[in-house]
């Protein structure tokens, strides 16, 4: 059977085995807590073992006017018995708290989903401010759906009546109850979400009561209510897994503490210059409560400060890090040109979202490539590396932290929105199985006669990184040219050849210090692969397996190291007959691939701000077939 | 110390060869910056000299410091980084009008509020020079340049009244050829957090002689040079400044023979942050030009409220990766997936 997503009837059930995966989305208003009840239910998910993954989906306003379709906030996750790449395509289960959240979303249900609808929610004035002109859940209009409809709202205010809460207040439980429903649904334990209630309530423990008792509430409708057959529990089983310790974690959280094993491996305290930018935000926020592991952050007042005093930083000798989206990465271009001149080892992490300009910023895309690898003034080459989802940007992290102090150069770590906060179940690694890249700092003044030469090198090309406070070796660096030999001002036209011709082969080299291009699935060679980047891996990857499971000739080939690129790309690349690049982007890496290598690539595109699904990367690969 | 005292304002010269034009007022400048150097009891290697973007921003170069020559305006966070990272440094911003004030003032706003323990010599030449003599965000109305032909018509910006409403606790002002810059140079370094010092300084090319209404030998006489604890006379001592108590404002006063208690001259509190206000607003020609230390009332530091709150929050706290990578619930997979 494939991992499809596939809510079934009973008697489809039957027919097809156990359900081996399925795709709720809870949807609401952004002040109905939705996105804490989806993050509470993936927690009891992973707990029971089942693999999972995520995708929330918010608007932009932290409060949009109450009812309103933009303001509806929406949270899906795909959760299964086998492994889970992506956060499934269309659900199966839509949990409506009122019209807007089911005018925005019913959609993309299954034919034949199961919508969960509040009907307390769905008077006229809700019902107009979502544009419906007659009630959908009375008028037959959801008859391709199963529906489910009873008053949320009032069996919550009843359920939390005893612990004498006003009614805006009681009314704040309704995700709780929902919640519990969930729970009962899909045979879930409610004791870690109890327990993280009284956590989370722990000063207000009325509160904490009134939502374990909504919870409870819910789980027990779904126990006893009798709405006939199709509000009914299903197990599933958990997924098998390598064993060992799980934990979930989100991108923000994962690129955090990479960094900050970075630092440790590299032994060099960080600084973090940030400033507040959805979606890269919750970077800052996670470092800035990590500072037992030797970790200064520093909010600054604009996105060029937050570079500038993490090159300043860098010049210090720590290890300096900044982090934006698109818009804020745009700001730092100058210093980022500062950071490759002066030869700083730097990490800049762009959490992208999309469109130019303010575009969607709460939305996901990879429209940055070309701003990565191209966007600086003058010849400014940097090594870019992508992560492909939450728990593969731990690793990523750290090889941003080695490729930067090994190298001295800045790097750029891409991530999107989707990434920064997805989250995954991810096996916790053992941090004795990494091996440390200690930075040794030059601290040898020179003999007699001669003089410091803050631009010599090893044989990597990285030149030596001297700590001011060190004695006998003040040195002074800047943007402009220096001489190749000492470091001094130089506008020398040979010069600076030669500086950029080094600078250029400097970070070129990296690619002698990462691994080959491995292929995700599939073999070397073949009619067709498909080459992706970020966090598209999830789509590619399941589209491939379902495909190859069809017998059809396909492979895929997901890349980490966007500059350079590994140098075995070139030969596995064209040992394909096609190529296809599905992007969230109009096709940034196909630009980048048939540069490099003078392929044939092919873009495959989708900028709508969400995800690819499976069945549109399946779709593609047909094509590219024929 | 002996080692120090052997130092010398040659010690502090590099061998690059300096480049502002002959008889540029950067040349003072630099020259009074390795003059007081050996006076301050820092040792070179601790020293870091920072700057932007401009005329005054090649100053690193010709330090015997570590030094970093940045990007346009942006010296402030550069050198917020360098403390933060290693607070044992004595950090020197250099900047100009331009740098500071146009392209970089949200950074000098800010790294004045902040109090970041650090020297800040603001170069004031009224003019772009490195770009050939646009006028700037300090030049005054009907400045001619070649972006402005027929005279600027914004109103400049007062660099000691910007720093005193970001914030700043230490605000002076010296002329780049006057002996007295030494002084307030170390007066500067002696203040812990950001010392923000408006230098008046000549450009001989694009905007001679600007300040010579009061820096002209002959107009020394217009030079009001403030020292604590004493009374603010100038014209030697022929004039000097009081309080109109019922207009709250300043106002000129002859003194006679030396008379100055009679004549109800004020004596200078640098800690006295409304008439701070008053002497660098005070308009020229009607009043001297209020020079020297106008205001001194530290406070904490940026850089040591971050060290103390860094060790509070990491007190008893492990540095171990292991418990960072297995934090928050986690949940054991054994080798046979186990039924809930």
């Amino acid at each position: 059977m494939a991992t499809a997503t596939h809510f079934l009837t009973p008697e489809e059930a039957a027919a097809d085995g156990p359900l081996e995966s399925v795709v709720v989305r809870f949807a609401g208003d952004s002040g109905d807590g939705m996105q804490l009840t989806g993050g509470q239910f993936t927690l009891s998910t992973a707990l029971a073992g089942n693999d999972l993954a995520t995708f929330p989906d918010f608007p932009a306003e932290i409060r949009a006017p109450q009812g309103t379709t933009f303001g509806v906030s929406a949270f899906q996750i795909n959760f299964g018995s086998s492994a889970i790449e992506t956060a499934g395509d269309a659900p199966d289960v839509l949990i409506a708290m009122n019209p807007a959240a089911l005018k925005t979303n019913v959609a993309d249900l299954k034919p034949g989903g199961l919508i969960i609808a509040d009907e307390g929610e769905f008077g006229a004035r809700n019902l107009a401010k979502a544009g419906y002109e007659a009630n959908p859940l009375e008028d037959g209009s959801l008859a391709r759906w199963q529906l489910i409809n009873f008053n949320i709202s009032q069996l919550t205010l009843d359920a939390v009546k005893p612990f004498g809460l006003g009614n805006k207040e009681a009314l704040r439980c309704k995700n709780m109850w929902t919640l519990g429903l969930a729970l009962w649904m899909f045979d879930r334990d409610r004791a870690p979400i109890v327990e993280w209630v009284k956590n989370k309530f722990a000063k207000a423990p009325e509160l904490a009561e009134a939502n374990i008792a909504a919870l409870n509430a819910g789980h027990a409708y779904g126990e006893t209510a009798e709405i006939g057959g199709q509000l009914h529990q299903h197990h599933i089983d958990p997924a098998p897994a390598e064993p060992g310790l799980y934990r979930t974690v989100t991108g923000a959280e994962s690129i955090s503490i990479g960094l900050v094993a970075g630092a440790q491996m590299a032994g060099l305290k960080m600084f973090f210059g940030g400033y507040p930018i959805t979606p890269a935000s919750a970077i800052l926020h996670h470092l800035s409560r990590l500072k037992e592991y030797g970790v200064t952050t520093f909010q600054a007042e604009d996105e060029i400060a937050a570079i500038s005093s993490a090159i300043g930083a860098a010049y210090a000798g720590s290890l300096g890090v900044t982090s934006s989206s698109g818009p804020g990465i745009a700001l730092k271009g100058e210093a980022m040109g500062l950071a490759i001149m002066t030869e700083l080892p730097l990490v800049i992490i762009n959490s992208q979202r999309g469109g130019p300009s303010t575009g969607l910023p709460t939305k996901t895309e990879q429209s940055d490539l070309y701003q990565a690898v191209y966007g600086r003034n003058g010849d400014a080459p940097m090594p870019v590396i992508a992560a492909r989802s939450p728990a593969d940007a731990f690793d990523c992290a750290i090889e941003a932290v080695r490729i930067a102090t090994q190298y001295m150069t800045p790097v750029m770590l891409l991530t999107d929105g989707y990434i920064a906060n997805a989250a995954e179940p991810w096996k916790v690694p053992d941090m004795a199985g990494y091996v440390p890249f200690p930075v040794t700092f030059h601290d040898r003044p020179p003999e007699e006669g001669e003089a410091v030469n803050p631009y010599a090198r090893d044989n990597k090309l990285a030149r030596v990184w001297i700590r001011p406070g060190t004695p006998g070796l003040t040195h002074r660096i800047g943007g402009i040219e220096k001489n190749v030999g000492t470091g001094h001002i130089d506008y020398a036209p040979a010069n600076h050849q030669a500086m950029t011709e080094i600078r250029r082969d400097k970070v070129l080299g990296v690619a002698d210090s990462i691994p080959d291009q491995e292929i995700c699935l599939g073999d070397k060679g073949g009619k067709l692969v498909v080459v992706g980047w970020g966090s598209t891996f999830g789509p590619i990857h399941q589209a491939v397996r379902r495909m190859r499971k069809r017998a059809v000739d396909v492979s895929h080939v997901h890349i980490r190291y966007i500059w350079p690129m590994p140098n075995n790309l070139g030969d596995l690349l064209r040992s394909y007959d096609r190529i296809i690049v599905p992007e969230m982007n109009t096709g940034q890496l196909k630009t980048l691939l048939r540069d490099q290598y003078l392929v044939d690539a092919r873009p495959v595109n989708k900028v709508s701000g969400q995800p690819f699904k499976i069945s549109e990367i399946e779709a593609a690969i047909e094509q590219a077939l024929q | 110390m002996n080692e120090l005292t052997k130092l010398t304002p040659k010690d502090f010269a590099t061998d690059q060869e300096v480049r502002w034009c002959p008889g540029c007022g950067d040349y003072a400048v630099l020259k009074a910056v390795q003059r007081t150097m050996p006076d301050l009891g820092v040792k070179p290697e601790n020293i870091v000299f920072v700057s932007g973007i401009g005329c005054s921003s090649r100053f690193p170069y010709y330090m015997e410091t570590y030094g970093f020559h940045t990007i346009h305006g942006r010296a402030p966070a550069f050198a917020t980084g360098v403390k933060l990272a290693n607070p044992e440094l004595d950090v020197w911003i250099i900047t100009g009008d331009g740098d500071a004030l146009s392209i970089g003032g949200n950074h000098t706003m800010h790294i004045l509020r902040r109090n970041l323990d650090c020297q800040i010599l603001l170069f004031n030449n009224e003019i772009y020079g490195l770009t050939k003599g646009q006028y700037s965000p300090t030049s005054r109305v009907g400045t001619r340049s070649p972006s402005t032909p027929f005279g600027s018509v914004d109103r400049p910006a007062s660099p000691c009244a910007f720093a005193l409403g970001s914030g700043a606790r230490f605000i002076a002002r010296a002329i780049d050829v006057n002996k007295f810059l030494p002084d307030v140079l170390k007066a500067a370094h002696r203040h812990k957090g950001a010392a923000f010092v408006e230098i008046f300084q000549n450009c001989i090319v694009y905007n001679d002689d600007v300040f010579a209404p009061f820096t002209a030998k002959e107009n020394a006489s217009n030079q009001l040079w403030l020292t604590q604890g004493e009374p603010m006379l100038f014209a030697g001592g022929t004039k000097g400044i009081t309080l109109d108590r019922e207009a709250l404002t300043l106002k000129l006063v002859d003194v006679v023979d030396g008379n100055w208690q009679a004549a109800g001259v004020i004596v200078h509190d640098p800690k006295n942050r409304a008439v701070a206000h008053m002497l660098i607003d005070m308009p020229f020609g009607a009043f001297p030009m209020a020079l020297g230390v106008i205001y001194d009332d530290p406070r904490p530091t940026f850089e040591s409220a971050v060290i103390e709150q860094n060790a509070m929050a990491s007190a008893g706290k492990s540095a171990d990766l292991q418990l960072l990578v297995a934090k928050g619930q986690s949940w054991q997979v054994t080798k046979e997936p186990h039924a809930i």
